[in-house]
């Protein structure tokens, strides 16, 4: 089998499983199969997938770092499928928050996403995710052209309002959020460190 | 001091749930026939060191409320203790080395009675009563929980504060050794607590020594804490060792760390916000028993109310006092 079948046959689906594996764990431990939620089971849900949703971006966002440093070109084909997951455990994130923890009490939340920062910023990074989920089709990034590398740079900012929304919203103990913010850090800084080298390029090679 | 080492307890001997609650029943039932529930001297020891110990001559109280306590699962798994880690999980995960013996509390500063007191001493004169209390926890979430404890006012009594003594401050020991939380920089150690003396001599607040009619488990604040139940969960401070009256206003642990976000008062008010979060609803803990789907829409928030709804008892104390200037 050659590289492209083995991605499209192997890999990709397997990664795919993968990636599930954080929400089959969060259904089994609902129904106490796997284990349990614990006392604060809707809080203990929501912080799995916000957390599952964060690690997903990094882990999408290392894919360009990965395959230039190690010279694999094959590595951008699980690139659009990581931030894919990156958007669906987020989504799972905001819709826990919203009918579990809010209720859909709509005064509630229009309150929270208004008057908590913390809850503006990772909104606003939700629905960044969501503007590059709806464009992520080969289609769409073919009609788009130069514009849709343009537009999925927004990638960046998402990433730094969602540490930036985990960070806010710890009590005290900031360490967690640190950890997330230092992987970003380097992933930006490699972008930046790279850009600088090639000096004239404006842009990151594309991965078409 | 003399340590007596207490009668083993045989595990038949130990209530199971079932019978704790029809003996609270017959408690009440006692009280209310006018009969008086007098403490035996069968165990030697009024605070027993074994885990999970059954507290003889408990009596129950008026200020109980009846709502349904919580799981003893939930009242023992799900903590905030950061001196043993600040995940909920951490304290019940990283306290079962932890031994709160021998134990003393030093009582210092304005008042005629000061010294330091072993716990058995420090306890003995009092009543161990059953109060179970609303406990509103400032991260938006509550349990109920039938607490074992002694009166703060009979205590305070008992050391006759002087009339400068307007706040009594609690400390928590202060051991790196015994509570790996203390090793991190999360919050500045001791952790401190403090009420005025107004409201540490109201009826309500209480020391407690145990819950669910059972020695205090060390992820709740063996083998002494503080109860206040009007008040936000971070005022209730674990671990006891010193009391220590006072005419100067305490600055608190948590008034340290973040003096925007937290006070003094921390009074439970559905109409001051935490700066990061709404105080208006709260998520009572153990709605959801059972898991499933269902469980989780059984989750639903409930309407925060005024001094955790202990304002026939506190309000007064705070007549003409700004609540969202002294939060």
């Amino acid at each position: 089998m050659d590289t492209v079948r083995q991605i499209r046959f192997i890999w990709k689906p397997l990664i795919f499983v993968a990636s599930l594996i954080p929400f089959a764990l969060v259904v089994g431990d609902l129904f106490q199969i796997t284990g349990e939620l614990g006392a604060n089971p809707v809080e203990e849900i929501q912080d799995r997938f916000g957390n599952w949703g964060l690690r997903f971006i990094l882990i999408a966002l290392a894919v360009t770092p990965a395959r230039l440093i190690l010279g694999k070109q094959w590595l951008a084909r699980f690139r659009r499928m990581l931030g894919l997951f990156a958007f669906f455990y987020i989504l799972m994130h905001f819709a826990t928050w919203l009918f579990l923890d809010q209720g859909l009490l709509l005064s509630a939340i229009v309150e929270d996403i208004v008057k908590r920062p913390f809850i503006t910023i990772g909104f606003a990074a939700l629905l960044i995710l969501l503007a590059l989920t709806a464009t992520s089709t080969t289609g769409v990034r073919r009609r788009l052209g130069r514009r849709w590398q343009k537009l999925h740079n927004w990638v960046y900012v998402a990433a730094i309002l969602g540490v930036w929304h985990y960070w806010w919203q710890v009590k005290l103990d900031a360490s967690d959020p640190a950890i997330y913010a230092a992987v970003l850090a380097i992933l930006l800084g490699y972008r930046i460190w790279r850009r600088k080298k090639s000096g004239k390029q404006t842009a990151l090679p594309s991965t078409a | 001091m003399l340590i007596k080492k207490p009668a083993d307890i045989r595990p038949s001997e130990i209530t199971s749930r079932d019978n704790y609650l029809n003996r609270r029943k017959f408690m009440q039932a006692a009280a209310l026939a006018g009969g008086t529930v007098i403490a035996g001297d069968v165990l030697p020891a009024i605070i027993p060191e074994e885990r999970r110990a059954k507290l003889e001559g408990v009596v129950p109280s008026k200020f109980s409320t009846d709502e349904t306590p919580n799981s003893y699962d939930d009242v023992t798994t799900y903590n905030n203790y950061y001196e043993f880690g600040v995940r909920k999980e951490d304290p019940y995960r990283n306290s079962q080395a932890f031994e709160p013996r021998p134990w003393s509390v030093e009582v210092t500063g304005n008042a005629e009675v000061t010294g330091s007191f072993g716990l058995e001493d420090f306890v003995k004169p009092h009543t161990l009563e059953e109060r179970i209390y609303r406990l509103r926890c400032v991260e938006a979430w509550s349990m109920v929980i039938p607490w074992v404890g002694i009166s703060l006012a009979d205590v305070i009594r008992k050391f006759k504060p002087l009339s400068s003594a307007k706040y009594v401050v609690f400390e928590t020991l202060l051991d790196r050794d015994r509570m790996p939380g203390q090793r991190s920089r999360s919050l500045r150690w001791p952790y401190v607590e403090g009420l005025t003396i107004a409201e540490a001599t109201n009826p309500l607040p209480i020391l407690a020594v145990g819950v669910y009619g059972e020695v205090l488990p060390n992820q709740n604040g063996a083998p002494l804490r503080l109860i206040v139940p009007w008040k936000y969960g971070f005022k209730s401070i674990k671990g006891i060792v010193r009391m220590h009256f006072t005419d100067q206003k305490p600055r608190t642990s948590w008034d340290l760390a973040a003096p925007h976000e937290y006070g003094f008062y921390a009074n439970v008010n559905p109409k001051v916000a935490h700066p990061r979060w709404s105080q208006a609803r709260e998520r009572r803990i153990g709605a959801d028993q059972g898991g499933g789907l269902q469980s989780l829409f059984a989750a639903k928030k409930q309407d925060t109310v005024l001094f955790n709804g202990y304002g026939e008892h506190v309000a007064h104390l705070y007549a003409g006092l700004d609540l969202k200037k002294n939060y």
